[in-house]
């Protein structure tokens, strides 16, 4: 039966805690104050009004069903293509082995021994962004590491991601004029501290295409001089990406940023439909050794929000990490090599301090894998953000418990282009000795062949002839 | 030319390459300079304007000193929305102007005490035979809180100069943000901006002041402002407020 032949239920809910009776307007209203504090809510003016509020809201959310999800749309589906997609492409047959469970059932299974790696990767077509968004809004930091742990995607392009007891990284040698030597200079620095194995993904300071060319041209050149097994990505709009392969420039992989609304996404000045004939043009090339996975998505809660673009079902705001879920429904339709949340960048007015933004990361890991999305986290702050390298330190170790495809780095942690403080080399180097991750398979050979990985996995402090020669 | 290959590194950009390590990670010193630098930029962040200062070094353009809707930096860090909106009391006299300028706190009080005042000193010579409204200084404010500004005053453009969201390399860049026809409800993409204005290492005063008589005049020509106006070379930063 097609979703709009289906009886839409959009009844209230309604609960008592403490004295109190509470009532929720409809499931977009009820998800949004059932999610835990974050700035960008309560800007929305979507945010529970109180603490036993959002407690009673995630009480009346356990005991929803989740079939109940494929009734009632937060975005509804007349007015909005993501919500056409989640629901045209959902697969009842994967959805059988939980669709008796409710939200707060689903939370328990999610966490039982019975829902293993592959019973997990099995189920992923089968569930919907606002079914794991509100399983997600049931758990605390240990169930978001423990589900995601368990929960494997793995992609390929040049490298293999997402293996079990690997952490990759995108080296990011961004510099604010687009100069060649100084983004070699951070390329080569990165790749002497063993990053760039998910990509070498540069943020051009301007669109203009001849630019872009160049910055592709640099590092296709930089792969082919050093024998490397790495993929590249110059970060700009689809569309540009789009006459560029029409010109034959070295692509590896088409990026966009995406958002969880039709409207937040034509705030991108991006279709779904652009998408894919971008992501055609880049298999076209069939440029991968060990894959076919040829798009990048970068995505964030509170792009919606900023774009004015989070309205859902009744007039009312949809919650910035549900609608975060709901872009990891438009990554997984162009088989996506690396997906990440920038998650500390878009500032205190979506995600205030270091705890929410611990929180955030994590939600945004478990619920991109639970859809089947290869998750990665630009783990990151602003100077304008209650946060420091405490923070980022926590949700890197985190994200490394739970199984995180890639994380983003630069030198020293100091964006130069962007002003803002991802990770350092250094930081995810520290972060794999403490915890046993390794770097992509393909990649890890290339480091040992050229002597920048010693008998105990460590990266030396030394400079390889070959990558001196890059500086030349 | 060095013999070190992590000098040759060093020496060919800002970026923070060639870091000393301690096993794997970053040594004492290292560290130390990172949070040195974080620190400057929070405080940056959190240093509160002193619109006194800022009134004195303008002397007899001063205009008066305005306030957002926020309450406090706390608020102003969560509530773009209110630091977009002039307090009622705000004591502003409706004029005929051709220009407003304001000097806004924005992300960075530093920025303004450093740079704002010798921009007005650069600008409002090339600006012959405009009318010029008094200098507002505006407290807890975000760019859009111009619009709201120049509507009270009747100016028909705004110019807002800015302390922009400070990096670790550069806690005191001033932006300054230009809107025709200003009123509530503008989007950012009806502006233009000029950002990164700190000598010595970002523009300097005249280059900046340069650049926005060339785009103003240009913008009361076209009788807009944004992305129709061109050639600005500079992008409007993706967290501008």
């Amino acid at each position: 039966m097609s979703w709009t032949g289906r009886a839409q239920r959009r009844g209230k809910f309604r609960t008592t805690l403490g004295g109190h009776s509470y009532t929720f307007d409809d499931l977009r209203d009820l998800l949004a104050k059932a999610t835990p504090l974050r700035s960008g809510d309560v800007l929305a003016g979507v945010a529970a009004e109180s603490a036993a509020e959002r407690v009673a809201a995630q009480t009346v959310l356990a005991d929803v069903p989740l079939t109940h999800f494929l009734d009632e749309a937060v975005v509804p589906y007349e007015d909005d293509d993501v919500t056409r997609l989640i629901m045209d492409s959902h697969d009842a047959a994967a959805f059988a082995p939980v669709r008796s469970l409710t939200v707060g059932g689903f939370r328990d299974w999610l966490l039982s021994w019975e829902a293993d790696t592959a019973t997990l990767a099995a189920l992923a077509p089968g569930l919907t962004p606002e079914m794991v968004a509100a399983a997600s809004k049931l758990m605390r930091v240990g169930d978001l590491v423990a589900v995601a742990r368990k929960t494997r995607v793995v992609t390929g392009l040049r490298t293999t991601i997402g293996l079990e007891g690997r952490l990759a990284t995108r080296l990011q040698p961004n510099h604010p004029t687009d100069d060649a030597v100084g983004i070699t200079a951070s390329l080569v620095d990165g790749l002497l501290h063993g990053a760039g194995d998910a990509v070498v993904g540069i943020n051009p300071a301007t669109d203009r295409p001849s630019t872009v060319r160049a910055l592709l041209d640099l590092v296709d050149d930089a792969r082919q001089r050093l024998d490397a097994p790495i993929q590249s990505c110059v970060l700009t709009h689809v569309t540009t990406t789009l006459e560029l392969l029409e010109q034959g420039a070295p692509v590896d992989l088409v990026f966009q940023s995406v958002a969880g609304t039709q409207a937040a996404n034509r705030g991108f000045g991006v279709t779904l439909d652009q998408l894919r004939e971008a992501r055609e043009a880049a298999l076209a090339l069939d440029r991968g050794t060990v894959g076919r996975n040829v798009t990048y998505f970068e995505t964030g809660q509170g792009s919606a929000l900023s774009a004015d673009a989070h309205h859902g079902s009744n007039g009312g705001g949809v919650d910035q990490q549900t609608l975060e879920a709901r872009a990891y429904a438009v990554c997984r339709a162009f088989d996506p090599l690396l997906v990440n949340t920038v998650v500390g960048f878009i500032g205190p007015e979506y995600l205030y301090d270091g705890k929410q933004i611990l929180r955030a990361g994590l939600e945004d890991h478990l619920c991109g894998k639970l859809l089947g999305v290869p998750m990665g986290v630009d783990v990151c702050y602003t100077n304008h953000a209650e946060a420091d390298a405490d923070d980022t330190d926590t949700l890197l170790l985190t994200l490394g418990a739970a199984g995180c495809a890639f994380v983003i780095t630069v030198p020293g942690g100091d964006d130069i282009m962007l002003n803002y403080q991802s990770l350092s080399f250094q930081d995810v180097l520290q972060a794999r000795q403490t915890l046993g991750l390794r770097p992509a398979p393909e990649f890890e050979a290339w480091l040992g062949s050229v002597g920048l990985l010693d008998a105990a996995g460590r990266v030396p402090r030394l400079v390889p002839e070959p990558i001196r020669a890059l500086m030349a | 030319m060095s013999t070190d290959p992590w000098e040759t590194l060093r020496a060919a950009t800002r970026a923070r390459v060639g870091l000393g390590r301690a096993g794997d990670g970053l040594s004492t010193p290292e560290n130390l300079r990172l949070a040195a630098a974080h620190a400057q930029a929070r405080d940056a962040v959190h240093a509160p304007l002193d619109a006194d200062a800022v009134v004195a070094a303008l002397g007899e353009r001063a205009g008066p000193v305005v306030h957002s809707r926020v309450a406090d930096r706390t608020e102003y860090l969560q509530r773009p929305d209110l630091g977009r909106r002039l307090a009622d009391d705000h004591g502003l006299e409706r004029g005929d102007h051709d220009l407003a300028v304001v000097i806004a706190d924005g992300l960075s009080a530093r920025a303004v005490h450093d740079h704002a005042v010798a921009v007005v000193d650069a600008l409002l010579p090339r600006l012959e035979g405009w009318s010029v409204a008094p200098v507002v200084v505006a407290q807890q404010a975000r760019v859009a809180l111009g619009d709201d500004i120049a509507a009270a005053l009747g100016a028909r453009m705004v110019l807002v100069l800015i302390g922009e969201r400070p990096g670790m390399s550069s806690p005191d860049s001033l932006g300054a943000y230009l809107t025709f026809d200003p009123r509530p409800g503008r989007l950012d993409s009806e502006r233009n901006c000029v950002s990164n204005i700190r000598p010595p290492d970002g523009l300097t005063y005249d280059g900046a002041a340069e650049v926005l008589a060339a785009l103003m005049t240009e913008s009361f020509r076209l009788g807009l402002s944004g992305v129709g106006l061109k050639d600005t070379g500079t992008a409007l930063p993706p967290v501008a407020g």
